[in-house]
């Protein structure tokens, strides 16, 4: 239902009288815009306080020398292949600092480099032009999309080129009868939605970061998000890919068909490879019908065993409508009310909260699931209390209290972020423990004087995917330590993955080793050392 | 005077405020096959202030109990649902008055403020709560017109509602041009919301399965002596034209070069 999350809210509020402007406090019904989403990469620019480089916050992470130096040379000859002013930011023969420093660092604050140069070509051709010519004169390279990341990936380290695919951001075709789109990489997932929307169709994924990220680089980096419980990930959806090799091969799989068994599925390969193997150019990608009625429930709930609990019976009862089922706990829930000021849905306060979100084609049918559903968890009390939104705006509003999260917590300061996924019983125990490490060593605190604020947990519970957030105030190597390698080693023990859906990037490349062998670790290699022999593609990231 | 509240509180189904409507293709109306359909924002308002004005006494912020709170709606077979949700919010009964369903609205301001006069005087009323209007016809007249009809006292778009004493003294601010403006009635009175009064409580699961044992009476508008009559006539219903959209330019020299074409420059 995310049209109404477009303009068109907007456009529908204007149609009530407005009050007078400077008697205007918070709203009931302001419609949240996808301004108030999304997080702009600009607003990551902030002028106070500096970004720690990444090369000094890795010591042990040293630029290769094999790598070429720009030169104002390779300068001239992208300027002279990309034709246009807007595709190059130049920083090698000018002082471009304040216009590629969005490009050189992430919306965490938490990772920034030192490129001088970002292209933005404008068409498969031309990626091919600029890899050709790098991977001949060694210059490495970033493939970066709506750089949303959360792991790094998508800025530099060193002084490695920056390939921005926002120029490419054209949609190719759809087909209604097949619900097959084809699209470039740079189209902002938010955008391919809307157009799905007016076709009455679905963009198979759906995350917080709608309004900023690139679908090239959800494919790169196989995100997950918040529907996947519903229709499946990436590695399904996706039909075809257009990738550009670091030698300048296109490779063009961009199938539109759903059964397609010749050969090696090679576009498997681009999928999560974050950007370390090709450039992935456009997506095909199939669409689900989009659901007529959708209803959102909010729960809070006494225990993670009733959390499961409610799970199990909402898989059950509500099975081929369940779209979402999200946990988030008791803080990470102060914590968006702390940052948004709104009241809490409930009335009172719970250490675990559950949003459930059906999706079906019968409003009726699909109303009368939900109703037995709730009637029987409010019953069992498996549910000590709960909403169910009457309206658009409500639905919205339930939704901001899961997908604000992220939100909230960067506005507090940093985050060390870990996505994981263990198996369901153990799936809390993560945050229980981590929380009780940190509190055992002196770090959590309610005062400027403790550089951990709080310990969160909330995820993806429909698929065993957990984000363990330690929020601090400070970004703080001895809380680092304390935490790394000590949550791998948890993760490890339980044959859980390190990195759910969020990716390796630099932040988690070290410690591949926890969730993958040695023999696994060593074909990646293989495979990367084939397709990108001289290692120029996102290079100290992934593997 | 009596000394406790018996409220009415119309509500009306509208589309949900948040989907964009589109035009019929006979252009009688707005299509509402298969669009969402919610409790008009500002009946949303009305309830949630009855039911807080029912707390505040409860609170003994507010010196009047409430005896009674009662919602309406005259709509289609699909009514019954915005009755449920105000009911889950706090109503205590509900009448469905069966009118059919229909494009344009449904029947027409001074047709339900006459309706309303009727279930006010059967039903002892000496409260009612409406939105200023429904976002579906935009008339923003029934409160007016109910006033009228009863003799009533009436203060619309209320932005902040209080009972004074248990007489029955009503001080009802609202919002003018440059200010506020605070009117002071006694009951029984009219009162219309507007968007700032409050912020409606969300329906928790609880209260939406109690609200399903709560009574809800179908009536029509004949028990209460009213005919739907209709004094306008809808000829044609089209979209504004629509707004040319503007150009993208590459970089500066593409601006500079579209400016001097367009001869701005």
């Amino acid at each position: 239902m995310s049209n109404a999350r477009n303009l068109s809210a907007a456009l529908r509020r204007a149609r009530v009288p407005r009050p007078r402007i400077h008697l205007r406090p918070a709203l009931p019904y302001t419609p949240l815009t996808t301004a108030v989403r999304s997080f702009s990469v600009s607003s990551t620019v902030w002028a106070d306080k500096q970004i720690k480089y990444t090369s000094d916050a890795y010591p042990n992470v040293k630029r290769d020398p094999n790598f070429g130096e720009l030169t104002a040379k390779d300068v001239a000859y992208f300027k002279e292949l990309l034709g246009s002013e807007s595709a190059v930011i130049d920083g090698v023969t000018a002082d471009a600092t304040d216009d590629i420093e969005p490009f050189n660092s992430d919306w965490m604050r938490k990772y920034r480099g030192h490129t001088k140069l970002v292209l933005k070509p404008g068409s498969t051709e031309e990626v091919s032009k600029v890899l050709k010519y790098c991977n001949e004169k060694k210059l490495a390279v970033v493939p970066q999309g709506g750089n949303t990341g959360l792991v790094g990936g998508s800025v530099p380290v060193f002084d490695e080129i920056v390939i921005n695919t926002s120029r490419m951001n054209k949609i190719r075709s759809f087909d209604t009868a097949s619900g097959v789109l084809v699209a470039d990489a740079g189209v902002i997932l938010e955008v391919a939605d809307q157009y799905l929307a007016k076709r009455d169709h679905l963009f198979p994924l759906d995350l917080g970061a709608k309004g900023s990220c690139h679908i090239g680089g959800n494919v790169s980096t196989n995100a997950g998000g918040l529907r996947l419980l519903r229709y499946g990930s990436l590695h399904g959806t996706v039909l075809g890919l257009e990738a550009v090799l670091p030698d300048g091969t296109i490779v063009n799989s961009l199938s539109t068909l759903r059964k397609n068994n010749t050969g090696y599925d090679l576009k498997q390969l681009f999928i999560g490879s974050e950007g370390t193997i090709g450039l992935v150019t456009a997506v095909s990608i199939i669409c689900p019908p989009r659901p007529k009625a959708v209803n959102v429930a909010y729960f809070g709930l006494e225990s993670f065993e009733q959390v499961q609990q409610a799970y199990l019976q909402a898989k059950g009862q509500l099975s081929e409508i369940l779209s979402a089922f999200e946990l988030m706990d008791g803080r990470s829930q102060g914590l968006v009310k702390e940052s948004t000021g709104n009241k809490y849905p409930l009335e009172g306060e719970y250490p675990f909260y559950c949003l459930i979100e059906t999706s079906g084609s019968n409003a009726e049918h699909d109303m009368a699931k939900l109703e037995t559903f709730l009637e029987n968890v409010m019953g069992e009390g498996i549910v000590a209390d709960g909403v169910l939104a009457q309206d658009e705006t409500q639905f919205q509003a339930l939704w901001r209290w899961r997908e604000g999260i992220t939100e909230a917590l960067s506005h507090l300061g940093g985050t060390y972020k870990y996505d994981v996924s263990i198996p369901l019983s153990d799936l809390y125990l993560l945050v229980e423990d981590c929380k009780a490490r940190l509190t055992e060593m002196g770090f959590v605190g309610d005062d400027e004087s403790f550089p951990v604020r709080a310990v969160v947990g909330y995820g993806h519970m429909g698929d065993s995917n957990l984000h363990l957030n330690v929020s601090v105030r400070q970004y703080n190597k001895e809380v680092e330590k304390a935490i790394e390698p000590w949550v791998y080693e948890w993760i490890q023990k339980r044959q859980g993955s390190i990195s759910a859906e969020h990716g390796l990037g630099i932040a988690k490349r070290d410690f591949i080793g926890y969730s993958q062998n040695d023999t696994m670790v060593k074909l990646m290699k293989q495979l990367k050392g084939l397709y990108d022999p001289n290692g120029i593609m996102n290079p100290y990231k992934c593997i | 005077m009596a000394s406790k509240l018996r409220i009415l509180v119309p509500v009306k189904r509208v589309i949900d405020y948040a989907i964009k409507p589109r035009i019929n293709k006979a252009q009688t109306g707005v299509e509402t096959a298969g669009v969402k359909h919610s409790l008009n924002p500002f009946d949303e308002l009305s309830i949630e202030e009855a039911v807080r004005l029912r707390e505040n006494h409860k609170n003994k912020k507010s010196p009047m109990e409430v005896e009674n709170i009662l919602a309406l709606s005259a709509g289609g077979p699909k009514a019954p649902d915005v009755l449920r949700t105000a009911m889950a919010m706090g109503a205590d009964r509900a009448f469905h008055i069966d009118v059919p369903e229909s494009a344009d609205g449904g029947p027409e301001p001074l047709t339900i403020a006459k309706m309303l006069r009727g279930v006010v005087e059967k039903e002892n009323i000496n409260l009612v709560l409406l939105g200023k209007q429904a976002i579906d016809g935009d008339q923003g007249q029934t409160g007016q017109m109910l006033a009228g009809l009863l003799g009533w006292p009436q203060a619309t778009q209320a932005s902040k509602v209080e009972i004074k004493d248990e007489a029955g003294t009503v001080e009802v601010t609202h919002e003018v041009d440059g200010g506020v403006e605070t009117l002071r009635a006694k009951l029984p009175l009219v009162i219309t919301t507007d968007l700032r009064l409050n912020e409606p409580r969300y329906a928790s699961l609880p209260n939406i399965m109690k609200a399903k044992k709560k009574p809800l009476e179908k009536k029509t508008l004949a028990d209460f002596g009213v005919e739907d009559t209709r004094r306008l006539k809808t000829l044609k219903v089209t979209e504004p034209p629509a707004r040319k959209g503007g150009g993208k330019v590459e970089d500066v020299d593409g601006l500079i070069g579209k400016l001097k074409e367009l001869g701005a420059l």
